[in-house]
């Protein structure tokens, strides 16, 4: 078995009269249209599998009605799957009783919405102390609480305006406030800030990222912006036609789309912006030098610039392919020492750093270990081939 | 059968008795149930004798007074000023006591109606089977002519203030369910769904977030009701509900015009009065959730 804070094991969800009907031709192998076009029962979401790790921020994409609204409505149970299994923390959650699940609601999750939803016969602070005053927390306690996070998001002078007197970006931070108030191991986020404009929803990531930085809390965000999941997400899924299209971190959904689906999402988004230095690297830009002795005599010449490394591949200095010439072996005392950037710098840092010095730049990781140099040619012929995927 | 037979027979253009059957309808209850409608009857006016007398004990200028009052804290001075006018031209036309009795009825006949009428749109707001029985029995009661439930009201339960509270509350009953049931059912979705995700039971549901958010159009509910029980009070004096409506009734046998217009006309400044006060206190509701 999986483990994960939430493990999803094929899960279903049609919307209908006759979902049974559905399911038979579903398990049989047959397509979400077809399943409409027999029974007339709709797919929301079509055999779902994946976990979550505890304290990632999961970021769930698609279109609308992709079905990933649904998906996140049935990781809390306002809406009851057809078919299938949703562990949290081990526990089946589909089999729990309606008292049972409020409990668990009030102690491990709590939610955040796209059009905020507020109550607007409430105080900013009875807002935040929603979720604590329905659990059954004292006054005092449960203002003293709300309060506090309040605080952290810079919302204290206006704990006693109402909702309405504050921007859609303050409203939607006392909405964020409300569902963290309660101290929820599992928050989850429903396109919480594709209501705001870009700025204000750059502001609120920021926010999140801040609040969440040694949190060990693990965030189920659901968006339809693909820069926005890029920015905040540990790892992101992409749902089509209520099923899951591909799963991975930011990195690799870029570096290796699973299909078209995927790659259109990238149509309107600079993924270059997204390189880091380790995607820059190119291996036969520099020739390598170990421990004084070139690692392979013959490639030697081909390249203009030499790297040496010690004897446990750390990085001494690079070298021009001048000085190699009169000797087989060589000194490392003679290497230029070079500053190496870590392979998660970002290109804006690559370029900087690429256009203040002639020699190429040397990529190491934490250990000072050499993996490759990166040159303007390599950065330019990845940049073009990132232009050439988007245009496409 | 053979007699509905005959019936078609003889008498092709009628053949359908529905009035004979109501008839007999109402004359089983009344032979086998009337010690109910006695003691129903008589709990009625109970409640609304006491509010009346209590109405009626209090002097002229305190009632004056807290309408005066709530229109400064409602509507400002102007309003205020008005209710003053209004109050000064009913008095100094000799109205004031009925007036008040008028009132009486209109607000026992509202505080019953709302008893009924608010539980039974929430009951219509979270029970669909429900609310499509309830929808045609509302549709009856608001469009069936008032005058008609008179006869049976006062059959029931004689002559007197019962009868003419008991017709308003039919005829009053109906906004108040349609705009409570209205305003929980027009609930943002999201705004339920963050009760629910944030661990509601359903009463808390309905007490921390329906209710409250819904509150503008109950408040608009009650306004409504109010203002079709005010005028049916008048047309309840048919059945000898007392009030400004002996006045308009008699003005009417006696064909005098001046009467008419008078007792008329203290109707009208009661209803406007009503009318602006109740309404304020839904509009600032809904202006907070604007």
């Amino acid at each position: 078995m999986q483990s994960g804070k939430i493990v999803v094991e094929n899960l279903y969800k049609v919307f209908g009269d006759k979902p049974q009907d559905a399911m038979r031709l579903l398990k049989a192998g047959e397509s979400k249209e077809t399943v409409f076009a027999k029974t007339g029962q709709v797919v929301g979401v079509n055999n779902v599998s994946f976990s979550v790790d505890e304290g990632e921020i999961f970021v769930l994409m698609g279109l609308s009605g992709s079905g990933k609204s649904s998906l996140i409505r049935l990781i809390n149970r306002l809406m009851d799957p057809t078919d299938g299994r949703i562990l949290l923390d081990g526990q089946d959650i589909t089999r729990l009783s309606q008292p049972e699940l409020v409990a668990l609601r009030r102690r491990d999750m709590s939610m955040v919405f796209q059009s905020f939803a507020l109550m607007p016969h409430r105080s900013v602070l009875e807002n935040a102390a929603f979720g604590l005053e329905i659990a059954g927390v004292g006054r005092k306690e449960r203002e003293t609480r709300a309060m506090k996070v309040l605080e952290q998001v810079g919302l204290a002078p206006f704990a006693r305006k109402s909702p309405h007197e504050l921007s859609g970006g303050m409203q939607q931070r006392v909405g964020l406030v409300r569902a963290l108030a309660v101290n929820p191991s599992l928050m989850l986020m429903d396109e919480a800030f594709s209501a705001l404009d870009p700025l204000k929803r750059a502001e609120m990531q920021d926010i999140l990222l801040d609040l969440q930085r040694g949190q060990s809390r693990t965030i189920f965000f659901v968006s339809h912006d693909l820069e926005e999941a890029l920015r905040i997400g540990t790892r992101i899924a992409i749902m089509e036609g209520g099923r899951l299209v591909q799963v991975g971190t930011p990195q690799e959904i870029i570096e290796n789309p699973a299909d078209d689906y995927v790659r259109e999402f990238f149509k309107s988004v600079d993924t270059s912006r997204y390189l880091q230095a380790k995607d820059l690297i190119d291996p036969s830009a520099a020739g390598l030098v170990v421990n004084g002795y070139p690692a392979n005599h013959a490639e030697l010449d081909k390249h203009s610039w030499v790297a040496c490394v010690s004897k446990d591949h750390k990085l001494l200095g690079l070298l021009g392919r001048d000085e190699l010439r009169s000797e087989g072996c060589v000194p490392s005392e003679r290497c230029v020492p070079v500053s190496p950037v870590a392979p998660a710098s970002c290109l804006p840092d690559v370029l900087q750093r690429l256009l203040g010095q002639s020699e190429p730049l040397p990529v190491a990781d934490g250990e000072g270990r050499y993996l490759g140099v990166i040159t303007a040619t390599s950065v330019l012929s990845k940049l073009s081939a990132h232009r050439l995927q988007s245009a496409h | 059968m053979s007699d509905f037979l005959h019936r078609l027979i003889s008498n092709p253009h009628d053949f359908l008795p529905i009035g004979e059957w109501v008839n007999q309808f109402i004359h089983f209850l009344l032979d086998h149930n009337g010690g109910a409608f006695d003691a129903f009857g008589r709990a009625v006016d109970l409640f609304a004798e006491s509010i009346e007398v209590a109405l009626l004990s209090l002097p002229p200028w305190l009632i004056m007074g807290f309408f005066i009052g709530l229109g400064v804290w409602r509507l400002g001075w102007r309003f205020a000023g008005f209710v003053l006018a209004a109050f000064a031209l009913i008095f100094g036309t000799g109205f004031w006591p009925q007036t008040v009795s008028t009132l009486a009825l209109t607000l026992s006949a509202t505080l019953i109606s709302l008893m009924i009428g608010i539980p039974t749109g929430i009951w219509c707001a979270r029970n669909k089977r429900v609310n499509t029985l309830v929808r045609p029995v509302l549709d009856f009661m608001q469009t069936m002519p008032a005058f008609v439930y008179l006869i049976p009201a006062a059959m029931f339960f004689g002559l007197g203030r019962v009868p003419g509270i008991l017709a308003t509350v039919v005829f009053a009953v109906p906004p108040a369910v349609r705009l409570t049931s209205l305003g929980i059912r027009q609930v943002n979705k999201e705004q339920v769904e963050a009760g629910h995700a944030f661990g509601c039971t359903s009463t808390q549901l309905l007490f921390k977030v329906q209710l409250p958010i819904a509150l503008p159009a109950i408040m608009a509910g009650v306004n409504q009701t109010i203002m079709m029980a005010l005028s049916m009070v008048i047309i309840a004096s048919m059945v000898g509900a007392g009030g400004l409506g002996n006045d308009v009734l008699s003005s009417i046998q006696r064909l005098d015009v001046g009467l008419g217009f008078e007792s008329g006309l203290a109707v009208v400044l009661l209803a406007i009065i009503l009318d602006r006060l109740t309404e304020s206190f839904g509009r600032g509701q809904a202006a907070r959730q604007g």
